[in-house]
């Protein structure tokens, strides 16, 4: 297995930069590979302008787009053209394509937020919304998270289906009493009379010393809510559809993305497509380990992979994307195959996503562990101002190397 | 300040008919037009108005610039035909009959938790809601019953509902706090102070949507949001004020401002208690009326709900009333002054509007003895038909959660849960 890899040289084109610094201008993303056998499907995703491609021939067939990345997906229909399909885009750039698309196909589907309107979102995932539908329709709210949350809400029972951005993530925990006692739950006490089918979007995650309050991960407080849906985006090519699926599903969804992945660039299909609002991604199958990460986390691994990869170890990464509920038909049979798990998330320690999951599969698939399941998640800390403390509150790269050595022992 | 808020103020009860004119009205000239929206499209708003607040001894009546024209045919606002008074004394009947067998029910542990009866405020809800068209939305608290009723809900499936019974309008899911109906526009129901009032104004918003986005020109639908007046020290009340006067949606906030908050007094509370003049410091109209006359809330909610449905924004209405029970049922309600409920039980609505009725002939004592007969078999009938009704099955549980049940998410077999035969049942395991 490992001779396959050592024969790329494209680890050298994407070198990692020191792995504390993240910089989204300058990603080194790791690339997609398939085991031999598979059909490649190879793209190199970067956020500047370079292309950086991986050396050999089977990577030159591709620039196709990551279909099988989508577990239940096919591949698509094989590229006829040598030329280029889909179109590259930013993720931010994504989000908004999937919204502008929906907000095209449904007049029901408008905007609130804080900035969504004139200034374009704080993150420009609405930009040129507002001057295309009207203001009224890319809502600007005044900094009242709570009560347009709320307005939000009675909106969607109302026959609307508005999409709530939080300016931060961090800023809905104003709104955590409408999310929590209305969003959830108005569709069950009501007696199944009123649906709510808003999405509640917003940037989140550990940026780049940002401070502890701009730094938060939502996910883990709300994940106990009744009633919502929750799913992290991580690609250009996910965020779109799973922009696209929230908006069109009845149920509440609760889209979290990060601050340091807007500006990540792929190639997507011109066609129309959703991603699975359940279901999980299949990064990189492997067999020695199963490693289930969502996010800004999935890079890290990523990047750990290339080093185990190189190691000898042969490692199968899931972005399981979908947060609540868990996809535990993916990551069951990853775990019946490779019987070991390492999870990689940015949520703190106590009770964060990973710790559920961990619930989740000891419950389901303790039969099948070789050994018990290993979680890194963030310290248990306010994210600190100061970048090398900040780097410390993270999983890094390497600790993730480190884990899985130790859990293939 | 405090003092002219005082209890004491309001100790005569002023008989429907009169009318004081001895209050300095509402001078144009001295209004602050400080309301200007955020962009130079929306124009600053003339109409809004204050009350005065001294001599507050004689029930005040909103004041506006539309009104004052229409001073000249004074009386005529409060008149009303036989046909409507008797509508309106049928539903507070309904209101107060079916209150008081909540509380004979709840004695007698068919139903449970915490129940909010509003006897005493039924002129605040029949005065408002008995004019809204069907598809005009009310937004209410816990104390919801009466605002269900008002809205046209069955009693049978209140009751219902108040049992836990799966004919209940919320399929028993809901409770005494949790009153939904679709049909009748009533969007609960809420048991935190102030969590209804956004989604009010996000109704108000869909109203405003459909006419000036989807043009649908004739949406002219109003929402009515209904609170407290310890939810007027809520971050959410203001919040809300804010968006609705931005925007200008078609919403009135109605306080029913019943002077406690459990056993908090609304002095106690607030650094001015007078809560109409926050409407103006927002930009919309601020309302003070007497509560316990239903003619005269009607008059004040005619003008309001006409104001929204023209399109000219919200209005802040309150409604002093007073509750003649503790705040639920659980409440010994042992710190208010028993002459104050006697001065308030005095100005019982329900009194007042059949006084009314048979001293200006609209209607005879057998006629309203008759919608009194007839009530009280409404409400036994909902009594009968809710103890007869089924209680929620275990297959009852895992419905509703989601409007799309993929939601519960895909289980270790692949299928998705809702799939599992056993969800249906109640027993799957998510």
């Amino acid at each position: 297995m490992a001779a396959i890899f050592q024969g790329i040289g494209a680890a050298t084109a994407l070198s990692p930069t020191p792995s504390n610094c993240f910089d989204s201008k300058k990603l080194p993303l790791p690339s997609r590979r398939s085991l031999s056998g598979r059909k490649a499907s190879f793209v190199v995703v970067r956020s500047d302008g370079s292309t950086n491609f991986g050396s050999g021939s089977r990577s030159q067939k591709a620039q196709k787009l990551i279909t099988n990345a989508v577990a239940t997906k096919p591949d698509s229909a094989a590229s006829t053209s040598a030329s280029k399909p889909g179109h590259e885009l930013l993720l931010f750039e994504a989000l908004r394509e999937g919204l502008e698309e929906e907000m095209d196909r449904d007049p029901n589907v408008c905007v609130m937020g804080e900035d969504v309107g004139h200034y374009g979102g704080s993150y420009k995932v609405t930009r040129g919304l507002a001057t295309k539908y009207g203001d009224l329709r890319v809502l600007d709210t005044p900094i009242a998270e709570n009560s347009f949350t709320g307005m939000g809400i009675g909106a969607a029972m109302t026959g609307l289906r508005p999409i709530v951005e939080g300016m931060n993530m961090g800023f809905l925990l104003l709104a955590f009493n409408q999310i929590s006692n209305n969003c959830g739950m108005l569709h069950y006490t009501s007696g199944g009379q009123f649906k709510i089918p808003i999405v509640i979007r917003g940037p989140g995650g550990v940026g780049r010393q940002l401070g502890a309050e701009h730094s938060q991960r939502l996910e883990s407080y709300f994940q106990s809510i009744p009633g919502i849906q929750m799913v992290a985006c991580s690609t250009p090519y996910n965020a779109k559809g799973l922009m696209k699926a929230a908006i069109r599903s009845d149920n509440p969804v609760i889209l979290f993305e990060h601050v340091l992945l807007y500006n990540l660039k792929e190639r997507i299909p011109d066609e129309e497509y959703i991603c699975n609002l359940e279901e999980a991604e299949m990064v990189r199958p492997g067999e020695h380990v199963t490693i289930l990460t969502y996010s800004r986390m999935r890079y890290h691994v990523m990047q750990a992979a290339k080093t185990l990869v190189n190691k000898g170890y042969d490692p199968e990464v899931i972005d399981i994307r979908s947060l609540k509920p868990f996809d535990l038909h993916t990551i069951g049979n990853s775990i019946k195959k490779t019987h070991r798990v390492l999870i990689v998330e940015e949520c703190m320690r106590t009770g964060g996503i990973g710790a559920s999951l961990t619930a989740a599969i000891t419950e389901n698939f303790h039969d099948y562990l070789d050994a018990p399941i290993v979680c890194l998640s963030s310290q248990d800390v306010p994210t600190p101002y100061a970048g090398t403390l900040e780097e410390w509150t993270v999983v890094q790269p390497a600790q993730i190397v480190t884990a899985v050595e130790q859990l293939c022992q | 300040m405090a003092t002219a808020y005082s209890p004491t103020n309001f100790v005569n009860p002023l008989s429907i008919n009169t009318r004081s004119h001895d209050k300095p009205l509402f001078d144009p000239l001295k209004t602050t037009t400080s309301f200007l929206g955020s962009t130079h499209k929306l124009r600053p708003t003339s109409l809004q108005f204050n009350q005065p607040d001294t001599h507050r001894r004689s029930a005040v009546v909103a004041v506006s610039d539309v009104v004052k024209e229409k001073k000249v045919k004074s009386s005529s606002n409060l008149l009303i035909t036989k046909e409507e008074g008797l509508e309106l004394y049928e539903d507070m009947i309904l209101g107060r009959a079916f209150e008081d067998m909540c509380a004979q029910m709840y004695y007698r542990g068919k139903m449970f938790g915490f129940v909010h009866l509003y006897n005493g405020q039924e002129a605040v809800s029949t005065g408002f809601i008995r004019l809204l068209k069907k598809e005009d939305s009310v937004v209410s608290t816990y104390r919801d019953h009466v605002h269900a009723l008002s809205k046209g809900v069955p009693a049978c499936e209140v009751m219902s509902e108040l049992f836990g019974r799966t004919t209940g309008c919320c399929r028993g899911q809901g409770g005494s706090m949790h009153m939904f109906s679709k049909e009748h526009n009533l969007l609960g129901g809420f048991a935190f102070i102030g969590e209804g009032i956004p989604v009010a104004t996000g109704a108000a918003f869909s109203s405003k949507y459909r006419r000036e986005v989807l043009k649908e020109a004739d949406c002219d639908h109003v929402t009515l949001a209904f609170f407290g007046d310890g939810t007027c020290n809520n971050g959410q009340f203001f919040e809300c004020l804010n968006m609705a006067a931005l925007w200008k949606l078609p919403i009135v906030f109605v306080v029913e401002n019943n002077l406690w908050a459990i056993g908090m007094s609304h002095l106690r509370a607030t650094s001015d208690p007078q809560i109409y003049k926050k409407g103006p410091a927002f930009g919309m109209p601020g309302v003070h009326v007497d509560g316990m006359d239903v003619l005269k809330v009607r008059e004040v909610a005619q003008e309001a709900i006409g104001r929204a449905r023209r399109g000219e924004g919200p209005t802040l209405v309150e409604c002093e009333t007073y509750r003649f029970r503790g705040h639920s049922l659980a409440d010994p309600d042992e710190l208010r002054d028993p002459d104050e409920k006697a001065r308030y039980a005095a100005r019982d609505p329900i009194t007042a509007l059949k006084k009314h009725l048979i001293e200006s002939k609209l209607a005879s004592e057998a006629e309203l003895k008759a919608i009194e007969k007839k009530i009280e078999e409404v409400v036994e009938d909902a009594v009968e038909f809710a103890d007869a009704s089924p209680h929620p099955a275990r297959s009852q549980l895992l419905e509703n959660v989601f409007a799309d049940p993929k939601g519960f998410g895909i289980g270790p077999d692949g299928r998705y849960r809702c799939e599992d035969p056993k969800f249906t049942e109640g027993t799957a395991h998510v």
